[in-house]
């Protein structure tokens, strides 16, 4: 079968690629894109480690399939950083140690990005509920949720 | 595999018409890992979700119109609907994290049907309806006749839902859905517990509807539970009536999650404890404040 064209925009630029209908988003954009922050944990929607932001709503990307993709705008952890600067949860998630072998890392990035754009000021409970869809089998979570509560601190004294 | 995004409810009807082996999906959170699993995979997939009719939460003359394949974020991000249909919102904001929340729909998870499908109790005690489209038209049922089984439903070959219909709730009615799970999040319903009630202006119950998840092969009314609590005032008779009913209706198997003897005795528990919230957002409302929204977790 020909493969189809999809067109969308992906981390602010206007983006094509081509795909299989039965592949997955996550496939197409490690493969097609060459964005492998993007990772593959479990495959089936349970470890959050594909999160990524399909029309600013936080998605497991492989439980989309591609063909969803076309108009769609699409956030993954390389659109967080500005240039060379970081983006306050990465800064606040390197300078707390939030990770060790950070194959989860790009997925709880997206995922509190996303709670922070919808509550700026998150209880710890609702950094803990609001990060239940990402697993970390390293570092235990403590860290995380430190680093994000930290990084809505930062953001919203920036945005006084 | 053929992916096919139509945009109304007649497309959909004839793509599905055209071959068995097609499928319909909206937010693919159970097709995909199924198909991971190795259940074969469909010949053509049909995104649901470029029909307008299927995604959005409406309000009607008479109560509200759900797209069938509308993500439950959706619901949960609804204030009027969280605060005139708590315990539809609870569960329906208990199926999976965030991520799933995004793209998990009220047409999918009743259509998985999964005995555990966290959002079908609350839909069978608010009496919800489904809208059907056949393939000359439409046809609506009540959703308790939607599920026929573990992973069955009683639509025929071709059928899909299109959208849910919810009656504005009566005066001084409250709704709440309790589930337990081995863990805070993220897991899979060891019981569910739906409950409805209404009460007159002295506190007696008029209407009560107790519906159990994860206990029998499809979603179960109990209607004794029922009967024990029309008439009564939820006192604590009445709640024991509840308990020993919801045990007694269940039909559950032994898994990881627990055993029978466990889930009857839970399922008790818990349709006693859904009651005692149902009632007391009853009698808030009475006194014309709105019910609490216990929140989507």
């Amino acid at each position: 079968m020909a493969r189809r064209l999809i067109n969308c925009t992906i981390n602010g630029d206007p983006t094509d690629f081509l795909v299989e209908d039965g592949d997955s988003l996550l496939d197409a954009l490690r493969n097609e894109v060459g964005l492998t922050g993007v990772k593959e944990g479990c495959g089936t929607g349970d470890c959050g480690a594909c999160s990524v932001l399909l029309n600013d709503r936080v998605t497991c990307s492989c439980l989309v399939f591609a063909p969803e993709a076309e108009g769609a705008t699409i956030t993954t952890v390389e659109g967080l950083a500005d240039g060379d600067h970081l983006h306050p949860l990465q800064e606040c998630f390197l300078e707390g140690a939030a990770l060790q072998c950070g194959v989860c890392t790009p997925g709880f990035l997206v995922a509190a990005k996303a709670l922070l754009d919808h509550n700026p000021n998150p209880t710890e409970t609702e950094v803990r509920f609001g990060l239940a869809g990402n697993l970390c089998r390293c570092t235990g979570y403590d860290k995380i949720v430190r680093a994000v509560l930290e990084a809505a601190a930062q953001m919203r004294e920036a945005n006084v | 595999m053929r992916y096919f995004a139509p945009t109304t409810v007649d497309e959909a009807v004839g793509l599905l018409a055209e071959s068995p082996g097609r499928k319909v999906f909206a937010g693919a959170t159970d097709v995909i890992p199924q198909m991971r699993a190795g259940r074969p995979e469909p010949d053509g997939l049909i995104d649901l979700k470029h029909i307008d009719r299927l995604m959005g939460v409406r309000r009607t003359a008479t109560g509200w119109v759900i797209g069938a394949a509308t993500p439950t974020s959706q619901l949960t991000g609804n204030a009027e609907l969280v605060a005139e249909f708590p315990g539809l919102c609870e569960g329906a904001g208990l199926i999976g994290s965030d991520q799933i929340q995004n793209r998990s729909s009220l047409g999918g998870n009743l259509c998985n049907a999964s005995p555990a499908a966290d959002s079908v109790p609350a839909m069978v005690v608010n009496g919800m309806r489904a809208v059907i489209a056949t393939g000359g038209g439409t046809r609506t049922v009540a959703v308790e006749d939607v599920p026929a089984g573990p992973g069955r439903t009683s639509l025929a070959p071709g059928e899909f839902i299109v959208e849910f219909e919810l009656d504005s709730a009566p005066a001084n009615t409250g709704d709440a859905y309790l589930r337990l799970i081995p863990r805070t999040e993220m897991d899979i319903a060891v019981v569910g517990a739906g409950v409805r009630i209404t009460l007159d202006g002295s506190g007696t119950c008029t209407a009560a509807t107790v519906a159990l998840g994860a206990v029998a092969p499809t979603v179960v009314r109990v209607p004794e539970a029922e009967a024990a609590l029309v008439g009564s005032t939820i006192d604590a008779a009445a709640l024991d009536a509840v308990a020993a009913a919801a045990s007694a209706a269940c039909n559950p198997i032994d898994d990881k999650r627990g055993t029978i003897a466990y889930r009857r005795h839970v399922a008790g528990v818990l349709a006693k404890r859904a009651v005692n919230i149902a009632a007391e957002r009853a009698r808030n409302r009475a006194g014309g404040t709105p019910s609490s929204n216990g929140g989507s977790h």
